[in-house]
């Protein structure tokens, strides 16, 4: 019985079948997980567990070495603001402090609608537009108390949802077509090109060699 | 006055704002370099890109076609893209994902027909969402095109791309790390040797680990061929290269400039690149190439933007990421945040590192914030030392990578050129800025 709904458990399948190795899909079915139940469940991390070979231990312990998973239940949006040099430079400090009294919560903390998730984050590569605001890993470019209010306010009534879609950053991310290249296929195609190669490598060398004697 | 008479090699397509669309690329001569190459021997196409003497774009600025060769021989190989963009105030892969992820695309393709190799992930850090749709969206359009999968374009190549997306580690974008995250583990850098993944990499099996924008210069070496690239630049340094410009600048952005020609007086002043620092504002120190980069002064200004011309002044050109600091912003305070990302990164595995840049974030915290004391001046040297022993350049390392001998360079260019502004902290019982 699977505790993912239909949709995301094929999708489960389809990525764990992309990799020579089970396991190797362990991140990319986290980020499912997490966008299945907005954060990493109990049920989840079994079901990724199942999915991948390992153990709800092995997974849990691999999880928590990356920021972008949550163990425990998180706001539908998880605002992240960049405090790193170049946003330091740029007022990201102040920012955060200011975005912490618009969402009501403290930094690492969930306002009490549930709604908002507050985060201090590192660098997110995008410093042309400093300081950097993400929410839900979609970069919303709001560097000013102002306009980081007004995308509050958007957000609230819903406007951003195309924008910002709910958690997992997968969402988007489908596969088409891909036809996946059998090992046996490579091996067999390779073998036929390295044949080839030293063949006509062979024919060069006989033709210089052939050459030689001319002179 | 800049030098920007150069061709643009990899951010040609910036002016399109749909730059990132099949047709948009097929127009703007897309995927003609693949078709050139896979009409030559693939030890050809390698034998281009060592003639144009790619440098990687990466960080550590390792020669590709050096790397290439290196790959030992087997029946099952892989090459690996690192999109994991995570250095501070890095952000020249982000615009090439994005905006043109069909270069990267066609330069992977490229890439992996030279190698041999028909198995090819592409790593691309978490937080990049959009980059992530807009590249599985690009190798959705080759895989319709033709461009991948099953004997492409008609040649007898078969290649399969798989985008993987990161999860916020900083520590992935060492390759290593980077493997180890690819195959499901925590992102811990493997114990050295062996050094090269070229030998033992994904699963064991070789594996070349190459950057994006490595990468995304391939299509037009091997449409112009790999001497028309070699003369550009100078040195060890050729053809062009993105520089992200961060901090108290006007213009903060991502510009291609040809390697050497331009200094870094150049790309912060020049009204066509950063503009220069804001009215009434001068300049006090940049950091030349990322946050592992020891700082420079104004009085590095005129040194040209080139490996070796930064490499023999003691920093590095790294990651290509330029921080500009004017005279308002707090270098102490700056430095703090700069080692309280080391301390928050760190894997955790090596002892000088993990418990090192802990120790140097809570003394620079004080410093910054109230409680420093004279004597954290010479702690923070001699934690420094006890990470990378004599504070030379290149460091030193007493862990598993690089990322431990990184913390030093921040504290240590800021003490030696700013002691003073780091005695008036203490004097002053924390920031005076405040």
């Amino acid at each position: 019985m699977s505790h993912f709904r239909a949709d995301i458990r094929q999708r489960a399948e389809e990525l764990v079948a992309l990799y020579p190795r089970k396991r190797s899909a362990m991140l990319p079915l986290l980020h499912l997980a997490q966008e299945h139940d907005g954060y990493l469940s109990d049920d989840g991390i079994a079901e990724v567990a199942q999915l991948t070979g390992t153990t709800p231990a092995d997974v849990r312990g691999t999880a928590s070495f990356y920021d972008m998973f949550h163990l425990e239940p998180v706001g539908t949006y998880v605002v992240g603001v960049c405090t790193n040099i170049a946003c330091l430079l740029a007022g990201g400090e102040e920012l955060l402090e200011h975005a912490g009294a618009t969402l009501g919560c403290a930094v690492g903390a969930t306002s009490s609608d549930g709604l908002f998730t507050l985060e201090e984050t590192e660098c997110l590569a995008d410093c042309n537009l400093a300081p950097c605001v993400q929410v839900n890993h979609r970069y919303v470019r709001t560097t000013t108390p102002e306009t980081f209010d007004a995308m509050v306010e958007d957000l609230r009534a819903g406007r951003l949802d195309h924008d910002v879609p709910s958690h997992g950053t997968l969402i988007r991310v489908k596969r088409q077509g891909g036809l996946r290249v059998s090992k046996d296929d490579i091996a067999a195609e390779r073998a036929a090109a390295l044949a080839a190669r030293t063949a006509r490598a062979e024919a060069a060398a006989a033709a210089a060699a052939i050459a030689g004697e001319d002179k | 006055m800049a030098t920007l008479d150069a061709p643009l090699i990899v951010s040609s397509r910036r002016d399109y704002a749909d730059s990132f669309t099949l047709s948009r690329y097929l127009e703007t001569g897309g995927y003609e370099g693949l078709r050139k190459a896979l009409s030559m021997f693939p030890e050809d196409v390698a034998a281009e890109v060592d003639k144009a003497s790619l440098l990687g774009r990466g960080g550590a600025g390792f020669p590709a076609g050096r790397k290439w060769s290196m790959l030992r021989r087997s029946a099952i190989s892989y090459l690996v893209v690192n999109g994991d963009e995570s250095e501070p105030a890095t952000f020249k892969d982000h615009y090439l994902v994005e905006r043109d992820p069909h270069q990267l695309v066609e330069g992977v393709i490229i890439a992996a027909y030279a190698l041999q190799v028909s198995q090819v992930f592409i790593f691309l850090r978490g937080e990049f969402a959009l980059g992530l749709e807009r590249v599985q969206q690009a190798l959705n359009d080759a895989y319709a095109h033709g461009a991948l999968g099953q004997k492409i374009f008609g040649s007898d190549f078969s290649i399969d791309v798989v985008v993987h997306p990161g999860a916020g580690a900083y520590i992935c974008g060492e390759e290593t790390s980077l493997l180890e995250a690819l195959e499901g583990k925590r992102g811990f850098p493997r114990i050295k040797p062996p050094f090269f993944p070229a030998v033992t990499g994904l699963y064991g099996e070789p594996t070349v680990v190459n950057n994006v924008e490595t990468m995304s210069n391939l299509p037009w070496i091997i449409t112009n061929g790999g001497a028309a690239f070699a003369a550009l630049g100078a040195g060890r340094s050729t053809g062009t290269r993105l520089f992200a410009l961060a901090g108290n600048v006007k213009n903060p952005g991502v510009y291609e400039l040809e390697m050497v020609k331009n200094t870094f007086r150049d790309i912060i002043f020049d009204p066509a690149l950063g503009g220069g620092l804001a009215e009434g504002r001068s300049l006090k120190a940049f950091i030349p190439g990322g946050v592992s980069a020891p700082w420079f002064g104004p009085d590095q200004l005129d040194t040209p933007l080139g490996q070796d011309e930064v490499g023999g002044l003691g920093s590095m050109l790294g990651s290509g990421s330029i921080v500009v600091m004017d005279d308002a912003s707090c270098v102490v305070r700056a430095t703090w945040r700069i080692t309280k990302f080391f301390s928050r990164e760190s894997c955790g595995q090596c002892t000088p590192c993990r418990e090192g840049s802990g120790w140097i974030e809570r003394a620079m915290y004080r410093l910054e914030h109230g409680g420093g004391r004279m004597e954290d001046l010479d702690l923070l040297l001699d934690l420094c030392d006890n990470i990378a022993p004599g504070l030379s350049w290149p460091p030193q390392q007493t862990t598993i990578c690089v990322l431990g001998p990184s913390i030093p360079s921040s504290v240590h260019s800021a003490l030696s050129m700013f002691r003073d502004d780091f005695v008036a902290h203490v004097n002053h019982g924390g920031c005076p800025h405040d």
